[in-house]
């Protein structure tokens, strides 16, 4: 065993699946709100990523500011793609409603490739120090800076779906349309919040990763990296969307750990995650924490 | 769609019933439309001919050249032919079965690359590609494994890990795909005679278009038709009506991989060269995207879908051509960036007819005939 190598590998993978943590924890709140799978999530990366990237560099914004109007943006941005696109479907077929984010995630994406083009590029710098010490460790401020917010979003949601009206208000939906409908909640707005949310949330990881790796369209593939994560949480949990997000990170890199001590056939890293996807969907297909969904005629 | 028969056509037998076309009519104008296909390459042949010295007046050229399509037209055709072949795979599996498939693509590919390895070891390639499709039917029956317990969104998870494993198989196998430097084929050849250009390939890949529409047409007329479609409408009902339920759904799954496979099998020997990469989940998207378009559960729709697929992005090359080197080409640089515009057309296309035709092109052409059939006393 070697524990220079397998060490920093865990850290990346829980940092790396603190974020596949909260983009799940924003896929799941579509799903539980509006019964939406989906697939244009990693497009909410995507087009975050880079607005806020527009702002700090074409606009030279501070990176405060910068980032509050994409967050802005892109609160916006999930409400109307809410209202035009999603709000019509309803009703519809799963497959609709699946063809339409998966329609949405190809426009963003070539969208995107369009204004932006098709090579990666960096954010300015925003942290001084290159590394910094930790438990003996070398680790890049921003990896630390990105676990931080995880955990501030994380809590964040605990707040709002334990404590306030609107999240209060956005479970009852989830539970019950119709009985939440029947209290005076209204179920339209409530479709707009949570996509409202979501896109906000996913694109704060945006921006995080870009910051990291900088900004290209790798960063949609968040998106589907999203679906074991959930799967494995089961999809309608918030709880298991954060436990699943750690634990395919740390697979990811358990598996390029084992790959380049052992196996040596490369590439293990992308592809692991989707293995254990099928085997979980054999043998658990609601994950750890879903609800089972009992049908009856 | 019964309430647009005919006047007249009161089926008063099962067997006019379950006829495969409505009236003799309609099957008379279908074997006239496959017939008038079968002409289309002449045209271009003739004109070739008259090239190579052939002695013929100027005049009959010209003649010629208005039906002439032109090798690029007969490649389009054939584009549709083996794209429509799989999508009518694909729709079989969501429109008639009502399973998600998201890895579409990669069965396509499995197609592809099987009958080239075939080819290499020997085999006639137009005993290849029936085999080709028995191959990937073998793969997409592994895969189809978990979908004989899940439906609907698992379902679709389920396959979008089936496509990136297949890719990831692609990659890895040497032996079977030529790795990354992909894998060459020959095009098929009958008594020495070689199908291996546009005008002559187009013959094959006809033959194998109404081969297998055929094929889908009339295996919706028999009990297992039936019982797909039992399975897609009501599964619990169908279950309890003593259809069994892991053995449609994988039977679906089954076949959808066949037709996959054997349009793989017509793509690899048209291009004669099957790359690694060719086979993404952004070619999955677009089978999906012809089924939804041409209309889903509707066995003509599949054509017309791989048809609207394959000539949208000529339609919008045909556009941006048009307004080339206006101020909006170079405000948007249009020139360099039309494979994106294309792509953002199609995801557009995806939406827009999910939002204002969910039925298809096959429900509007169903209208269209309806329109004139009754014209002008529509009521």
């Amino acid at each position: 065993m070697d524990w220079n190598l397998l060490l920093p590998l865990l850290l990346n993978g829980f940092i790396v699946g603190a974020l596949y943590g909260v983009v799940a924890m924003s896929f799941v709140l579509i799903y539980k709100a509006s019964q939406v799978v989906n697939f244009a999530q990693g497009e909410f990366l995507l087009v975050g990523a880079w607005v806020c990237w527009y702002f700090l560099t074409e606009w030279q914004l501070p990176f405060w500011a910068g980032f509050l109007f994409t967050m802005v943006f892109m609160t916006l941005f999930g409400i109307i793609l809410q209202v035009v696109v999603l709000r019509p479907l309803i009703g519809e077929p799963v497959i609709s409603v699946i063809m339409a984010t998966i329609g949405l995630g190809i426009f963003f994406q070539a969208l995107m490739k369009w204004i932006f083009g098709v090579f990666a590029r960096p954010f300015p710098p925003i942290f001084a120090a290159e590394r910094v010490d930790l438990l003996g460790l070398q680790v890049q401020p921003v990896y630390l800076l990105s676990l931080a917010i995880s955990v501030v979003i994380m809590g964040a949601f605990a707040w709002f779906f334990t404590a306030s009206k609107h999240g209060l208000a956005m479970r009852a939906t989830a539970f019950d349309q119709q009985v939440a409908q029947s209290l005076g909640i209204s179920v339209p707005k409530v479709f707009a919040m949570s996509w409202a949310i979501s896109a906000l949330v996913s694109s704060v990881a945006g921006v995080v990763v870009g910051v990291v790796n900088g900004v290209s369209s790798a960063l949609s593939f968040y998106g589907i990296k999203v679906f074991p994560a959930v799967i494995l949480g089961g999809l309608d949990s918030v709880v298991g969307a954060v436990l699943g997000g750690i634990i395919v990170g740390v697979l990811e890199n358990l598996a390029q750990y084992v790959d380049a001590e052992w196996l040596h056939i490369g590439n293990l890293y992308a592809i692991a995650p989707f293995y254990a996807l099928i085997l979980i969907l054999l043998i658990k297909p609601y994950g750890l924490f879903g609800t089972k969904n009992i049908e009856r005629v | 769609m019964t309430a647009m028969t005919p006047a007249g056509d009161f089926r008063t037998s099962y067997r006019a019933d379950m006829s495969l076309f409505a009236t003799r009519n309609t099957r008379l104008a279908v074997i006239a439309g496959v017939a008038l296909l079968a002409l289309l390459p002449l045209p271009s042949v003739a004109r070739q001919y008259l090239e190579n010295g052939g002695s013929l007046a100027q005049s009959y050229d010209d003649f010629l050249a208005l039906f002439d399509i032109g090798r690029y037209g007969l490649g389009l055709l054939i584009q549709i032919g083996f794209l429509g072949v799989a999508a009518l795979g694909l729709n079989i599996l969501v429109g008639f079965t009502g399973q998600i498939s998201i890895g579409h693509a990669a069965f396509f590919g499995v197609g592809a690359f099987s009958s080239a390895w075939l080819h290499e070891h020997g085999i006639p390639v137009l005993l290849c590609i029936p085999l080709a499709g028995l191959m990937t039917t073998v793969v997409g029956i592994v895969f189809g494994l978990p979908a004989a317990r899940l439906k609907g969104l698992y379902l679709a998870i389920a396959t979008l890990a089936a496509q990136f494993i297949i890719e990831d198989f692609f990659a890895r196998a040497q032996w079977f795909t030529g790795g990354v430097a992909g894998r060459g084929t020959e095009p098929p050849a009958l008594l020495g005679f070689s199908f291996d250009r546009e005008e002559t390939y187009f013959y094959v890949v006809l033959v194998a278009v109404v081969l297998m529409f055929v094929a889908a047409a009339n295996l919706m007329r028999t009990r297992d038709g039936r019982a797909l479609i039992a399975v897609r409408d009501h599964y619990l009902s169908a279950e309890m009506m003593g259809i069994n339920l892991a053995y449609y759904r994988t039977l679906s799954f089954g076949i959808a991989s066949f037709y996959a496979g054997i349009g793989g099998a017509l793509y690899a020997h048209y291009l004669q060269f099957v790359s690694v990469e060719a086979f993404n989940i952004g070619f999955s998207i677009q089978f999906l995207g012809m089924v939804i378009i041409g209309g889903l559960g509707s066995i003509s729709g599949s054509l017309m879908g791989a048809a609207f697929m394959v000539l949208l992005p000529e339609v919008v090359q045909l556009g941006a051509d048009a307004i080339a080197g206006g101020p909006v080409d170079q405000a948007l640089k249009l020139g360099a960036n039309i494979s994106f515009l294309r792509d953002m057309v199609v995801g557009a296309v995806i939406i827009l007819f999910l939002v204002f035709e969910p039925d298809g092109l096959a429900h509007r052409w169903r209208l269209i005939k309806a329109y004139w059939k009754l014209y002008p006393y529509s009521h």
